[in-house]
């Protein structure tokens, strides 16, 4: 276990490690320097702009050097804490991802959870009960539910919120009124009335998906002699579902959390733009089209560390749930 | 003994279809169990409707896609009536109301312009080398008349929507097939390699293979696009847009080809052929990758959606292909401002496009992979 764990972690830095030229590469990418970002909208305010603070702006963020010099300055100061300054808002980059990540981690949960509390139930119910007409209507919803791209759905239902129940949409979270409003009952109301719409779309596709394989995973095992033993015993069907069989379907649910960190950091980016959410994969998405390159690499790395630990533990976790998977 | 005879029927048939297995080939066999999945067969028939439209858009769109009309901004969809025998759309008047500052459209009871097939209109070049200006349909009306047929509406800029949203369909429906084929061929070269001759070379891909996977898909998508540089030509653009979805799908391929290799590689008919002399090229090209296939394609055939969304996606984000390029992204970019979707809903129309043609490519998939599986 500790040998594994060792290994894990070693190999996890090593990836890292390459990730982040990588990303720093695709990032340093577009061209145009920042540097020309500030000047131009100084040149189009009116005339000669002096050379002096432009040669500043270019050493502080070392415009000319070569790339493994930038990279290097880069990492080095990464990994000091500091994460560098957004060239759009003139702000640290750590303050704000701080600023949106308890959202963007809270939606990100809400909707797993969500997610879970539907497809496990249901997965067993369709298992349980195949080629029901229950079975069918929510085997072709489930189709719908992975079939129509996340960003298509956010659309459709923003447009039938806006069309059918007349609702102001594209806030956010709140409406304009409730913004700084402190908390109340009116306020909490306003959040839920807002709240369904990302919850469905980003929670949509999981659910599809989960509940999908739990009934997939479930018809096989449900198929297994052991089941047969359990039943032939005399349990009751509850106990030979839920406890017999249940537990040896649940891997790939266990497999999923390792996609659920990664998600915290973005949350779905597109979704994220579409309905305005405040949320870290919106500005992950803006960062890159305004080529704000500190706070787009930033977000990409906490995705790929995200992704690394997620994986880890989701074998942790399988190995705890399933005995007979081994750690070498 | 009609009885019997009524009884005996289906036995008969049965025993023939069993008989006959044996003679059938891989792609017979296929072919009938996936002809029992209806609604897989529907949703293939839809995708192929929808790409011959898309190969034949010039000529079925009545109008050039980029063609501006100041005379039909956000027109409506035509009325279509039966008027002196035939079919025809009603006139329409454009108003401009002075309070809100808003075009709007009356219809005109007493005129009607007759649909025509084979119309002349504005000249194209078929498939870049066929000048032609002959269009499937268009409105037979005088030029004073200012008359057009608008199926599904115009947008902000007058363009007919119609053939926006077929010209669009040349783009969003190849960008994501290509680029899964692509996809395809690197990942079953990379992922027989790395299975069949393990060692050193199937550990350095695999780590590659880690690396790449490291990142989010969409987010190292939507990296590597916004380093394309604005100014460049579409028809450059949507190769290095296909090159770039191979890149980033081809690892999932080569795993699963992968693992089918590594199962195949210790079969005992695999054995036998190297114990009898094959070489490695032929051990490959006969048993390895003819075995794999139908499992690579059901899984390109998944693949196919996703890249599509992927397309559309980053085209509607302005980080894909950008206008005067025409694909289903650029074109929800105007579906964007819910406002103008509530005055001119038409303006939706092409995310039915991308849905319709996302729901068939499941089905299709779903459909297939219960076809290959020999054991479903």
């Amino acid at each position: 276990m500790t040998t594994f764990l060792a290994r894990r972690i070693v190999y996890m830095v090593i990836t890292m490690i390459l990730a982040s030229f990588i990303g720093f590469f695709l990032i340093e990418l577009p061209p145009g320097s920042i540097v020309d970002l500030k000047i131009d909208p100084l040149r189009a305010q009116g005339g000669t702009v002096p050379q002096v603070p432009f040669e500043a702006l270019k050493r502080r963020y070392g415009v000319d050097d070569p790339l493994h010099i930038k990279y290097w300055k880069w990492i080095s100061r990464t990994l000091q804490g500091d994460f560098g300054t957004s060239f759009e808002t003139d702000t640290p980059v750590a303050g704000i991802i701080a600023q949106r990540l308890p959202i963007t981690f809270a939606l990100t949960f809400g909707t797993a959870l969500f997610a879970w509390l539907i497809s496990i139930p249901l997965g067993v119910y369709l298992a349980t009960n195949r080629g029901s007409i229950p079975d069918y209507i929510i085997t072709f919803i489930q189709f719908l539910g992975i079939a129509i791209p996340n960003f298509a759905l956010a659309l459709i239902l923003m447009v039938f919120a806006a069309l059918v129940l007349r609702q102001d949409v594209g806030l956010g979270f709140f409406s304009p009124q409730y913004v700084g409003a402190p908390w109340s009952f009116a306020k909490f109301l306003n959040l839920l009335s807002n709240l369904w719409i990302p919850v469905v779309v980003l929670g949509a596709s999981a659910t599809a998906g989960l509940t999908r394989v739990m009934r997939a995973n479930l018809l096989d095992v449900l198929n297994a002699q052991y089941i047969q033993t359990a039943r032939a015993k005399g349990l009751q069907e509850n106990t030979v579902v839920w406890k017999h069989a249940v537990r040896n379907a649940v891997h790939p649910l266990v497999m999923s959390i390792g996609y659920l960190l990664p998600a915290i950091v973005v949350g779905d980016a597109l979704a994220g733009v579409i309905l305005n959410l405040p949320t870290l994969g919106a500005l992950y998405l803006r960062a890159l089209q305004a080529t704000d390159m500190y706070l787009g690499i930033t977000i990409l790395m906490m995705q790929c560390i995200m992704l690394l630990l997620g994986n880890l533990i989701a074998d942790l976790l399988l190995a705890w749930v399933d005995p007979r998977v081994r750690l070498e | 003994m009609a009885t019997i005879a009524k009884d005996a029927q289906p036995q008969t048939d049965r025993a023939r279809r069993v008989e006959d297995v044996g003679q059938l080939s891989q792609f017979q066999l296929v072919w009938r169990r996936y002809k029992k999945n209806r609604l897989s067969v529907i949703g293939a028939v839809v995708l192929i409707v929808m790409y011959i439209m898309a190969l034949f858009a010039d000529f079925v769109a009545p109008y050039d896609p980029n063609e501006i009309d100041a005379n039909h901004q956000y027109a409506q969809p035509s009325t279509i009536v039966w008027a002196n025998g035939g079919l025809a759309i009603q006139g329409m008047r454009q108003i401009v109301d002075s309070v809100n500052f808003q075009i709007i459209y009356e219809p005109d009871p007493d005129v009607a312009h007759p649909i025509r097939l084979f119309v002349r209109g504005s000249p194209y070049v078929m498939w870049g080398f066929i000048p032609l200006d002959i269009h499937l349909f268009g409105v037979d009306a005088p030029p004073e008349a200012n008359a057009k047929i608008f199926l599904w509406g115009a947008d902000r800029q007058g363009r007919d929507l119609f053939s926006r949203v077929l010209k669009g369909a040349q783009i969003s429906l190849t960008i994501g097939f290509f680029g899964v084929m692509i996809s395809m061929v690197i990942g079953s070269i990379v992922g027989t390699a790395s299975g069949y001759f393990g060692g050193w070379i199937d550990n350095i891909i695999q780590r590659l293979i880690e690396l790449i996977q490291t990142f989010p898909f969409i987010s190292l998508f939507i990296a590597i696009a916004a380093a394309l540089p604005v100014t460049m030509p579409v028809v450059q653009r949507y190769l290095l847009i296909t090159i770039i979805l191979a890149f980033i799908t081809w690892t999932s391929f080569s795993r699963e080809v992968r693992g089918k290799v590594l199962s195949y590689r210790n079969a005992d008919y695999t054995a036998a052929a190297i114990a009898a002399g094959a070489s490695h090229w032929r051990v490959i090209t006969t048993h390895m990758i003819p075995n794999a296939m139908s499992h690579i394609i059901v899984v390109a055939s998944f693949a196919v959606p996703g890249a599509i969304a992927a397309e559309t996606a980053l085209s509607f984000l302005n980080l894909g292909m950008l206008p005067p390029a025409v694909s289903w992204g650029v074109l929800l970019q105007d579906a964007q401002q819910i406002k103008s979707v509530t005055l001119y809903p038409w303006l939706l129309i092409p995310l039915g496009a991308i849905v319709l043609a996302s729901l068939c490519l499941y089905l299709l998939g779903d459909g297939l992979r219960d076809a290959v599986d020999p054991y479903a």
